[in-house]
C-alpha cells in the first residue's frame, strides 16, 4: 500500500524527476531496451522499495547513465550487472545470485512444491482407497445410464453438488 | 494420522516469531559494504581547493586513514563535522574527504564555516568515483588500513558513540 | 472533551471485551445458557463503545482540533473535507481504530446473525474472537493511543502526506483492513470447533459466508491499492512485490484456499483438518502482515512511523493469538472425525489440487517476503528479493491453477469423469487457441510468455462461461428452457462462475499491460506533438492554478488517431506546501481495450519545455475490471439462499445437516 517514504525522499531531493528521463535514452533501440531490463533488476539504494528503472532518486540516475555507457561501450548484460553488483553488493541485485546461502530461498518453494505433493497424493490416495474399499468399483454401464437419465431429468444438483437440500433451507 | 505431524505448524510457527524477534533488533535499511577487505577502486580526483590536495588510490597507503564522503548540502553532514574535527585534531587520525556532487565552492565554504578536518580533499563532481566506492547516500565514513584496503564502513553521520565503540578501537588494533 | 470520551470508551471496550473473552467460555464448559449469552451483550456493547471511540477520533479530525497529537501529525485545516475524514485511518494510531471497530463489528454480526448456531459454539467464536479484541485494544491503549492530547496547542496540523490524499487511497485501507479482520471470524470459529472437538457441514456452511465477506473487501482493497498505484506514481506500475503489497497478498492467496477447501468441509465432510488449519493460518498471515508492516524489520518503508516497541507488542499479540490456535490444533485436531470420501479425479480432488497450488504459491510469497530478514538474522548479509524472483518462482504456479480452475467446477462430487468434462471444454479450448493466435497476428511470437499468459487468460474467462452454459443446457435445449434453468441456478453458481471469469479479464489485463506496453519519454514544448502506439499526443497548453491545499501545474493534450478526434488529456502536477511535496497526477484515457496514460513532469533542465511521458497499456484497465467481477462474484455467492444469515429459520435448524448424499 505505501510505497511512500521512497517517494517522500525522493521528492525530499531536490526537485523530482520521474525515474527514465528523455536525456538519459540511448540512440540505439537496441540497447536502449537492454538497459530498461537491466535496470529492473537492480534496487536503488536510496528508497530501498524501488527498482532503478522506477526510481526518482538521483543515484539511481546515476546508475542508469552508468549502465548505459558500460552497454555503449561493448558490455554484455551480465557484465553490467556484475561491474554494479562487485561495488554494491548482492543487496543491489534483486534477483538474489544463487549461491549456498540463497539455496533455501531459490529451492525452497520447489522443495514446498514436491513435500505439499506428496502430502496430497498421499491424501488423496487414501480417500481413493476407502472409495473403493466402501464405495462400489467402477460404474456399470447400466449405472451409467441410470446416472445419464438422472442427470438429464435436471437432478443434477446433487450429482453437481449445488445448493438445496442441505436439510435447514426453508423453501419460503 | 499421527499425532505429531500435527505440531509441525506450530513448531515451524516459533521458527518464524523468533526470526522476527531477531529482525527487530536489526536495521535493514543499513548495508555493509562490498569492498570490504578489498583494496580501495582505483580512482584519482581533483583538489577542491585552487591549491589543495586532490585524492587518489596512490594517496591511501602507508597508514591507516578514514575517508569521509560529504557533501555542503548535506545536512546530516553538518551534524557530524565536529566529530570529524575532533578526531583529527585530538586524535590525531588521518582524514581525507570526497565531496560529492558538491560544487566546490559550496565545499570551500562548508569548510570554512564548519573547520577542515580532511588532509586531501577530492571533488567527486559527478557522483562516479562515489560509485565506485559504493557509496549510496551522504555523509559515509571508511577505514583504510595501511595496505590500502577498506576495513570498515559507517553509514549516515558519526554519533559520539560510533567513534568510542567501533571507530577509534578499529583504528587503534589496525595501526598495531 | 470529546477526544476523552473516545479514550474512556476504549477502556470500556476492553474491559466489555475481557467479559466477552471469558463468560461464554465458562458458560459453555458449563453449559450455562445465561453466560453463554452474555457473549452476544458484550459483543454489541463492544460495537457501541469502539464505534463511539471511533467517532470521537473522526470528530477531531473533521473539526481540525489541534489539541489531540495525532490530529496534529496528520491533518490540516485547509485540506479536503473528504481526506480529513480518511486521514483518520492515514496513520498508525487511528487505522488500529479503524481496525479493532472492525473486529467488534464482526464480532457483533455473528451475535446478530448467529441464531442458527449451537449456542455453545456461538459462545465460543464469541469467546475468541473477544481475547482477539483484548489483545488488540490493550496493544492501542498502551503503546498507540490515538487521543494523547498535545500542549501548548498548534496552530495548524503537519497535514497528511499528499500521496494518501486521493480517492483511490481514501478507502483503500477501510477494505483491507475489513478483509484482515474478517478472517479473524474465520479464525474465531476453527478456534471454537477445535474447542468442541467437532467441524462438520454446517461449520462449513457457517464460516463460508464471513470468510467470503473477507475476500471480495479483501480483494476490493487490493484492487483499489494496484489502482492507485498505478495512476498515482506516474509510469503505470500496478504491482512491484513490495513487502507491504506482499503482506496483503499472503492473507488473500490463503484466503482464497479456504473459501475453496470450505466448500468441501460443506459438501462433502472432507478436509476437515486441513480447512481449520488454514483458517488459523489465513488469519496468521494478516496479523504477519501488519506486524512486517509496523515494525520495521523488512526495508519496506511506508508512511507508518516505524518503531520496534510497536513491533515486539505486534509480535507478543502473533504470538497469543497464533500461538494458541496452532497449540490448540496440534491438541486438538486429532479429534476431529475423517469424513468423506472420494476418488483423486472428482471435484474434492481438483479442490484438493487447487489448495495445493494456492498454499505453495503463498509459501512462495513467503519465503522471498521473509528471505531477507533470515538471512540477515542469521548471517548478516543483506540480499533483495524483488520481482524478478516472484516472476520466475510465483507465476508458474499459477499457470496449472488455471488450467484446473476451469476442469474442476465441471467435475462430479466423489468421482468425476475427466473425458467427459474436457469433452465439455473443447468449445472453450478452441477459442483459447483463437485467441492466441490473435494475439500473436498482432503482435507477434515475442514474448513467449505473453502467449502462454493470454491462453491462461482467455481459458479461465471461457472455462467459466462454458461451465455455466452447460448447467443450463445451452443449445441442447431449446432457448427459453436454457433461461428458465439459469434462473433456477443457485446464486453460488453464478458467483463461482463470476470470480473465475473475473480472474480470466484481470490476468489479461496483466498479461497486456506486461509484454505490449509501448512509451515515450521526451521533451515537449507547446505545440509539439508525440507520437504513441498510432495516437498522436499534442501539447496545447500548460496552466497553473490553485486548489485547496496545494497549487498545480496543468497540462493539456489533444489527442488524436487518424486525425479524428480522440480525447484530451490534462495531466497535473501539484505542490503541496505543507507537506512540502510535489505529487503527479496521471491523465488516462481508458478505451474498453487500453488505457492512453499522460504524465506531465518538470520542465526540463534546459529550460525549454516540460519532460512529458505518455503510455499505451493495452489491455489494463482490465486488471481491475476483473477484479471488481471477481468481487461481484463474491457478492453474488453471499446473497445466495444457503447464506441468509439471520433470516428466521421456520424449522429448527437441523444442525448439522447430514452431508448431501452423492448420487449413486
Amino acid at each position: 500500500m505505501k510505497r511512500l517514504i521512497p517517494l517522500l525522499l525522493a521528492l525530499t531531493l531536490a526537485a523530482p524527476a520521474l525515474a527514465v528521463m528523455p536525456d538519459e535514452r540511448l540512440a540505439d533501440p537496441a540497447l536502449e531496451a537492454r538497459a530498461r531490463e537491466i535496470s529492473k533488476e537492480l534496487r536503488c539504494l536510496v528508497c530501498q522499495n524501488q527498482s532503478i528503472d522506477d526510481s526518482n532518486a538521483p543515484l539511481a540516475r546515476d546508475l542508469r547513465v552508468l549502465v548505459r555507457e558500460r552497454l555503449t561501450a561493448g558490455d554484455s548484460n551480465e557484465e553490467a550487472l556484475d561491474y554494479i553488483h562487485a561495488r554494491y553488493g548482492d543487496f543491489v541485485l534483486l534477483r538474489p545470485p544463487v549461491k549456498p546461502e540463497t539455496w533455501a530461498l531459490w529451492f525452497g518453494p520447489a522443495v514446498v512444491l514436491v513435500l505439499a505433493g506428496a502430502g496430497s497424493a498421499f491424501y488423496l490416495h487414501r480417500r481413493r482407497r476407502e472409495v473403493e474399499t466402501t464405495a462400489a468399483a467402477p460404474l456399470t454401464a447400466d449405472e451409467e445410464r441410470r446416472l445419464e437419465a438422472m442427470m438429464a431429468g435436471g437432478d443434477d444438483e446433487n450429482n453437481r453438488g449445488h445448493a438445496g437440500n442441505t436439510g435447514d433451507t426453508a423453501r419460503l | 494420522m499421527p499425532r505429531l505431524i500435527l505440531f509441525v505448524p506450530f513448531a515451524l510457527f516459533l521458527v518464524l516469531v523468533g526470526y522476527f524477534a531477531v529482525g527487530l533488533t536489526r536495521d535493514p535499511s543499513e548495508l555493509p559494504s562490498a569492498l570490504i577487505d578489498q583494496p580501495v577502486p582505483q580512482f584519482e580526483l581533483p583538489p577542491v581547493q585552487e591549491n589543495g590536495q586532490g585524492l587518489a588510490t596512490a594517496d591511501l597507503k602507508g597508514g591507516v586513514q578514514l575517508v569521509n564522503v560529504f557533501a555542503s548540502w548535506c545536512a546530516p553532514c553538518r551534524i557530524e563535522h565536529p566529530l570529524l574535527m575532533r578526531l583529527a585534531k585530538e586524535e590525531g587520525v588521518t582524514i581525507h574527504g570526497i565531496a560529492y556532487k558538491d560544487k566546490p565552492q559550496d565545499s570551500q565554504r562548508f569548510l570554512a564555516q564548519l573547520g577542515n578536518p580532511y588532509q586531501r580533499i577530492g571533488a567527486d563532481l559527478d557522483g562516479r568515483i562515489g560509485i565506485e566506492w559504493g557509496v549510496y547516500g551522504v555523509p559515509e565514513t571508511y577505514i583504510v588500513d595501511a595496505e590500502g584496503r577498506i576495513r570498515y564502513r559507517h553509514v549516515g553521520p558519526l554519533m559520539p558513540f560510533d567513534l568510542d565503540e567501533k571507530i577509534l578501537p578499529l583504528i587503534r588494533e589496525l595501526q598495531k | 472533551m470529546i477526544p476523552e470520551i473516545g479514550h474512556y470508551a476504549l477502556v470500556l471496550a476492553l474491559l466489555l471485551a475481557i467479559v466477552q473473552s471469558s463468560v461464554p467460555m465458562i458458560g459453555a464448559a458449563r453449559g450455562n445458557a445465561a453466560w453463554m449469552e452474555l457473549g452476544r451483550t458484550a459483543a454489541y456493547g463492544q460495537l457501541l463503545m469502539v464505534g463511539t471511540a471511533f467517532a470521537a477520533l473522526t470528530y477531531a479530525y473533521v473539526v481540525s482540533d489541534f489539541s489531540v497529537l495525532n490530529v496534529v501529525q496528520n491533518s490540516h485545516s485547509a485540506k479536503p473535507m473528504l481526506y480529513k475524514v480518511s486521514g483518520v485511518w492515514g496513520n498508525h494510531e487511528g487505522s488500529l481504530v479503524l481496525w479493532v471497530l472492525m473486529l467488534a463489528l464482526f464480532g457483533a454480526a455473528v451475535a446478530w446473525f448467529g441464531g442458527n448456531l449451537p449456542p455453545s459454539l456461538k459462545a465460543r467464536v464469541l469467546g475468541v474472537q473477544g481475547m482477539i479484541g483484548v489483545g488488540f485494544l490493550i496493544f492501542m491503549l498502551a503503546t498507540s493511543n490515538p487521543f494523547i492530547r498535545v500542549f501548548p496547542v498548534p496552530a495548524d496540523g503537519n497535514d497528511l502526506n499528499p500521496l494518501l490524499q486521493d480517492p483511490g487511497l481514501a478507502f483503500h485501507p477501510p477494505f483491507l483492513y475489513l478483509g484482515y479482520v474478517g478472517f479473524s471470524l474465520a479464525f474465531s470459529f476453527a478456534a471454537a470447533a477445535l474447542i468442541e472437538g467437532r467441524v462438520d457441514p454446517a461449520w462449513g456452511r457457517w464460516v463460508r459466508p464471513w470468510t467470503l465477506v473477507a475476500w471480495s473487501s479483501l480483494t476490493l482493497g487490493i484492487g483499489m491499492g494496484s489502482w492507485w498505484a498505478y495512476y498515482e506514481l506516474g509510469w503505470g506500475g500496478w504491482w512491484f512485490w513490495d513487502p507491504v503489497e506482499n503482506a496483503s497478498l499472503l492473507p488473500w492467496l490463503a484466503g482464497t484456499a479456504l473459501l475453496h477447501s470450505a466448500i468441501v468441509v460443506e459438501k462433502r465432510d472432507a478436509l476437515k483438518t486441513w480447512t481449520v488449519l488454514l483458517a488459523i493460518l489465513t488469519f496468521t498471515l494478516s496479523l504477519v502482515g501488519t506486524f512486517l508492516v509496523r515494525s520495521g524489520v523488512l526495508t519496506s518503508v511506508h508512511a507508518f512511523a516505524v518503531d520496534p516497541e510497536r513491533g515486539v507488542a505486534i509480535l507478543i499479540l502473533l504470538l497469543l493469538a497464533t500461538g494458541g490456535g496452532l497449540l490448540l490444533y496440534a491438541m486438538r485436531a486429532s479429534s476431529l472425525k475423517v469424513g468423506g470420501l472420494f476418488a483423486p479425479v472428482s471435484r474434492e480432488g481438483a479442490l484438493v489440487l487447487n489448495n495445493l497450488l494456492l498454499s505453495v504459491a503463498c509459501a512462495v510469497v513467503l519465503i522471498g517476503t521473509l528471505y531477507p530478514l533470515l538471512l540477515d538474522s542469521m548471517t548478516g548479509q543483506k540480499i533483495s528479493v524483488g520481482a524478478p524472483f516472484f516472476n520466475a518462482t510465483f507465476v508458474p504456479l499459477m499457470i496449472p491453477l488455471v488450467a484446473v480452475m476451469a476442469v474442476g467446477p465441471l467435475l462430479a462430487w466423489k468421482r468425476g469423469d475427466l473425458a467427459g468434462a474436457l469433452g465439455r471444454l473443447k468449445f472453450a479450448a478452441l477459442v483459447t487457441v483463437v485467441c492466441v493466435l490473435w494475439a500473436l497476428y498482432i503482435n507477434g511470437v515475442k514474448p513467449v510468455m505473453a502467449l502462454v499468459g493470454i491462453a491462461m487468460a482467455a481459458w479461465a474467462f471461457f472455462g467459466a462461461v462454458a461451465e455455466l452454459a452447460d448447467r443450463v443446457k445451452l443449445f441442447r435445449i431449446p432457448l427459453g428452457q436454457s433461461w428458465d434453468r439459469a434462473k433456477g441456478l443457485p446464486r453460488g453458481a453464478w458467483g463461482t462462475t463470476l470470480s473465475h471469469a473475473g480472474l480470466g479479464i484481470a490476468i489479461a489485463g496483466m498479461v497486456g499491460t506486461s509484454a505490449w506496453l509501448t512509451e515515450d519519454i521526451r521533451v515537449m514544448n507547446i505545440g509539439d506533438t508525440a507520437s504513441v502506439a498510432g495516437y498522436e499526443f499534442t501539447l496545447e497548453k500548460v496552466e497553473s492554478g490553485r486548489v485547496d491545499n496545494y497549487t498545480t501545474e496543468t497540462g493539456t493534450f489533444l489527442v488524436s488517431s487518424g486525425g479524428d478526434f480522440v480525447a484530451r488529456l490534462h495531466p497535473e502536477q501539484r505542490w503541496y506546501p505543507v507537506a512540502r511535496m510535489e505529487t503527479t497526477e496521471a491523465a488516462i484515457h481508458t478505451t474498453f481495450y487500453s488505457d492512453l496514460y499522460a504524465v506531465l513532469g518538470d520542465r526540463s533542465e534546459q529550460g525549454e519545455g516540460w519532460v512529458v511521458r505518455i503510455y499505451h497499456h493495452p489491455l489494463v484497465p482490465w486488471i481491475w475490471f476483473g477484479a471488481i467481477v471477481m468481487v461481484l462474484g463474491g457478492l453474488v455467492s453471499l446473497s445466495d439462499r444457503r447464506f441468509r444469515l439471520g433470516v428466521p429459520v421456520r424449522r429448527a435448524a437441523k444442525a448439522p445437516a447430514a452431508a448431501a448424499q452423492p448420487a449413486e
